[in-house]
């Protein structure tokens, strides 16, 4: 054993307790950010995919493909880096003039649009959980279409769905950690950052650690809470 | 557009996609093994081996890898008595991570193999360790692959995040050029386009893999 000092009231002593919750505030805001960016654009990706027109089709494959294939630190790096200079001179200039946290907000869009990739393919498989013949005999009962969808297709594939979005969500919790490495100063980074003072890192990261252990536990018992209570008898059979 | 930059340096960033490999290598073995362990104690009817390791993969399951690489980064040292680099840490770090994702896919491999070939043998006598080795972990393993092979491009992608504690794979080495050259548009657009080419194959074997599976079911 390397002679190591452990010194926990790292955790709660000026100013560095304040700087770690600071950090686990900012996780939980920029990710409920790309939640809300990726929660529609996902939704209307999967939707694109299911249309009976050819090229929404391949547009919606291609977004799907293209941003799950590439790791996400990649397209960190290129909305922080490649993105601004990519925009008029003009635009970039002012961006860099005006926008305080223009890390924070590419890492929400990096995070967003990363997470939609992840959500389509959720939902689709949502949708495609609905077995054919639910729809054809719901329009021989005299359903309209869209009565349909209200009635008896929606009903179905959100409940399918809500697992899946659950987990995707905690993913996107989980990486936005990620965002750490373009000077966003989240649980992580935060956890990092006092390290780099005070040279505890193995408590700041246990901490750290402990956060997203929680979090997933309480989203993990909350869902499964909402789970059982929209539970459709008989029909979704989830192991445990 | 600069594509020269791209030529100057291949050298040195294709040296990091060795490295990238390298950790994609032994994170998927070593993984793997540790992974049919923990899959084999999820399935113990034993409190104590059951209990543990199911603590274990979820706990690892809550954290986001990022984390787990800076946590062994300031444990290791602490454990060991000297510091060992980043190189092993990243190691150590990957393989205890996603040892939780393969013990997932591990458990469902098993449970996917019929409860009559596992009572089959232990009627011939074997024990558990054959019966596991021999008649359900070749079966399993088999049906598994899909699963596998999805998990190999994702650990291929997560390699990326060695970046944080400096090492010198694939995207770091990109990254230290972009410090140099300051090209990052051609850059990152080259690292994406390799990530792509190179995880779009593996998907598309695993979904080879799945047909070709789903065609021998039925």
């Amino acid at each position: 054993m390397l002679h190591y000092d452990f010194d926990w009231s790292v955790l709660w002593r000026h100013p560095y307790g304040k700087m770690l919750l600071q950090g686990v505030w900012t996780t939980v805001h920029l990710s409920l950010l790309a939640w809300a960016i990726a929660l529609p654009v996902g939704v209307a990706i999967a939707l694109c995919r299911i249309m009976p027109c050819r090229p929404a089709r391949l547009v919606g494959g291609a977004y799907v493909e293209t941003l799950r294939n590439i790791p996400l630190l990649v397209q960190l790096f290129f909305w922080y880096f490649a993105v601004p200079s990519l925009l008029p001179g003009k635009t970039e200039r002012w961006l860099y003039a005006n926008v305080r946290d223009l890390s924070y907000v590419l890492g929400v869009l990096a995070l967003g649009t990363y997470t939609a990739a992840r959500v389509a393919e959720a939902v689709r498989s949502g949708l495609l959980a609905v077995p054919a013949g639910q729809f054809r005999a719901a329009l021989s009962t005299g359903l309209s279409p869209a009565g349909t969808y209200r009635h008896v297709i929606l009903p179905y594939a959100l409940r399918v769905v809500i697992p899946l979005l659950s987990t995707e969500f905690l993913t996107c919790f989980k990486n936005s950690s990620l965002a750490m490495t373009i000077g966003v100063m989240e649980t992580t980074g935060m956890a990092n950052y006092i390290d780099s003072f005070t040279f505890h890192g193995l408590e700041t990261t246990t901490a750290a650690s402990l956060v997203y252990l929680l979090t997933s536990l309480s989203v993990i018992v909350l869902m499964s809470r909402i789970e059982s209570k929209m539970r459709i008898p008989g029909m979704i059979a989830r192991e445990r | 557009m600069d594509l020269q930059v791209i030529a100057r340096n291949l050298e040195f960033m294709a040296g990091g996609l060795v490295v990238t490999f390298e950790i994609t290598a032994v994170a998927l073995a070593g993984g793997l093994l540790w992974g049919i362990l923990l899959g084999l104690g999820r399935l113990s009817r034993i409190p104590w081996i059951y209990h543990p390791v199911t603590v274990y993969v979820h706990f690892f399951r809550s954290q986001p890898l990022i984390l787990v690489i800076f946590w062994f980064y300031f444990l290791v040292p602490v454990m060991i008595g000297k510091p060992l680099g980043a190189f092993v840490s990243t190691l150590i770090a990957f393989v205890a991570f996603e040892a939780a994702y393969f013990a997932e896919i591990v458990r469902g491999g098993v449970q996917s193999v019929s409860g009559g070939q596992a009572a089959a043998g232990y009627s011939c006598g074997l024990r558990y360790h054959q019966v596991q080795l021999y008649i359900i972990l070749p079966q399993a393993l088999r049906n598994m692959l899909p699963a596998l092979t999805t998990q190999a491009v994702v650990i291929f992608q997560d390699t990326s995040l060695a970046y944080v504690i400096g090492l010198r794979e694939f995207l770091r080495r990109v990254n230290l050029v972009d410090t140099r050259e300051a090209r990052s548009i051609e850059l990152y657009l080259f690292a994406g386009t390799v990530y792509l080419v190179l995880c779009s194959l593996g998907s598309a074997a695993a979904r080879r893999l799945e047909r070709r599976r789903e065609v021998g079911l039925s």
